[in-house]
């Protein structure tokens, strides 16, 4: 309703120094910004940017684990991975729609990505190689995912908190079923154990680099903090998430694959925390501009699945047609 | 350019007693497609017992300044809250 509502809306908001400071007054008291509220051009852009790109890394996040769904060991972790796969196209879709209340259509953010002008998470131009796989990106790739999203709930634009409360609350199985299924591996034979430190191996980096570039580099972060849109710096993020992961590591004895991993009393005002090594940057940046081993083949995948819809769509708008008539 | 289907919201009802709440919203091209994707998409996990679909351009929705001028209308009126009344406590609860 807001797309269409927003259309109507033709006077563009002068963005006077009152307007503004009006403005950041409402984030500053916790107010929900809502679809039809006047807000500044680089609010409504920094969240079509950021939500997009949000909904593409759920619809391409389901490429690498789908890959396994036929190839499942058991019944059972196959229904799994069925749900869990569905849920994250769930996920794409209450993006898409967040993000179309500020006045972008699904379809203008599909060709983005088809075209391959739109960006999506990093971590999923890497291959699954091993059913091992499909457990280090439950317990890592959602662990981090969940990390960054639970703030999210208490992003100033309503649209997106709401999104990101319901997801969140379907995402508290995804990461707990990924560890199990680690911990099953690391508790079988020595192929298993070696299997999954395997995938631990190549999965720990990428997972490390989903937070984003460091706080150092990181050119949107302070504004983004100031509109409440993000409630953490990327470096925070990421300390929970080493905080949380590397004793999880531990009880299943997996190998953390950083050799200069120590334990900093300094860190977390004092309360200690871990540190890492150096986090090689330049494959973050090769990668998210579309150089990783598997971006061609996602991007290929998601066109032939539009293009193979396209029929389906045709018939049900002249289906449609027909029964009005 | 390919025509993009129609935008519908859908509102929920979590369980008997309760109102339909709004969820967000889908695409489809008609009713039965809108219910059917509605479902899949919003209940999941047993999210509701009655899903309503309604094409998005069908709502006319206020502004926040309709809504602004509408609440600072009624803000003046303090008297329609039982609290402005002074009554002895010896009246005992009323
Ligand atoms: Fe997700
Ligand atoms: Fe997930």
């Amino acid at each position: 309703m807001y797309t269409q509502g927003l259309l109507d809306h033709s006077e563009e908001t002068e963005e006077t120094p009152e307007f503004l400071a009006a403005f950041q007054k409402r984030i500053d008291q916790e107010e929900k910004i809502e679809p039809h509220d006047p807000m500044p051009r680089a609010y409504r852009k920094t969240l079509i940017r950021q939500i997009s790109q949000h909904a593409h890394s759920e619809i391409v996040g389901m490429l690498p684990e789908g890959n396994w769904i036929t190839r499942a060991p058991t019944l059972k972790r196959k229904a799994v991975l069925l749900a869990k796969v569905q849920d994250e196209g769930g996920h794409g879709l209450y993006l898409y729609a967040a993000a179309e209340t500020l006045g972008i259509s699904r379809l203008e953010m599909t060709e983005q990505l088809l075209k391959g002008e739109a960006k999506y998470s990093s971590i999923f131009n890497y291959p699954t190689l091993t059913w091992a796989d499909i457990g280090a990106i439950g317990w890592l790739v959602d662990g981090a995912a969940i990390m960054n999203q639970i703030p999210l709930c208490r992003c100033s634009y309503g649209p997106y908190a709401r999104a990101m409360i319901k997801i969140c609350k379907e995402e508290s199985f995804h990461q707990r079923q990924g560890y199990e299924v680690m911990m099953t591996l690391a508790e079988g034979s020595k192929e298993q154990r070696d299997m999954a430190q395997d995938a631990l191996n190549r999965w720990w980096w990428p997972s490390l680099m989903m937070f984003g570039p460091p706080d150092t580099e990181s050119s949107n972060t302070d504004q983004s903090m100031k509109w409440k849109i993000k409630r953490f710096t990327n470096d925070q993020l990421r300390q929970k998430f080493l905080d949380a992961a590397i004793p999880q590591a531990k009880r299943i004895n997996l190998t953390i694959p950083d050799k200069n991993l120590k334990w900093n009393k300094k860190l977390n005002n004092g309360r200690g925390g871990y540190s890492h090594g150096p986090i090689d940057w330049e494959e973050f940046w090769r990668v998210v501009k579309g150089g990783g081993p598997m971006a061609r083949d996602r991007l290929r995948a998601r066109k032939k699945a539009w293009d193979g819809g396209k029929w389906v769509r045709d018939a049900a708008t002249a289906y449609a047609r027909k029964v009005k008539r | 350019m390919e025509k993009e289907t129609l935008l519908w919201e859908v509102f929920v009802r979590s369980k008997n007693g309760l109102s339909h709440k709004h969820v967000g919203s889908i695409h489809a091209s008609d009713k039965m497609m809108a219910l059917n994707s509605a479902r899949d998409t919003y209940t999941r996990r047993n999210e509701g017992i009655s899903i309503w679909v309604v094409p998005s351009h069908l709502i006319t929705a206020s502004t926040s300044n309709d809504i602004s001028d509408a609440l600072a209308n009624s803000e003046n009126k303090i008297y329609r809250h039982p609290s402005f009344y002074d009554i002895p406590d010896d009246v005992g609860h009323m």
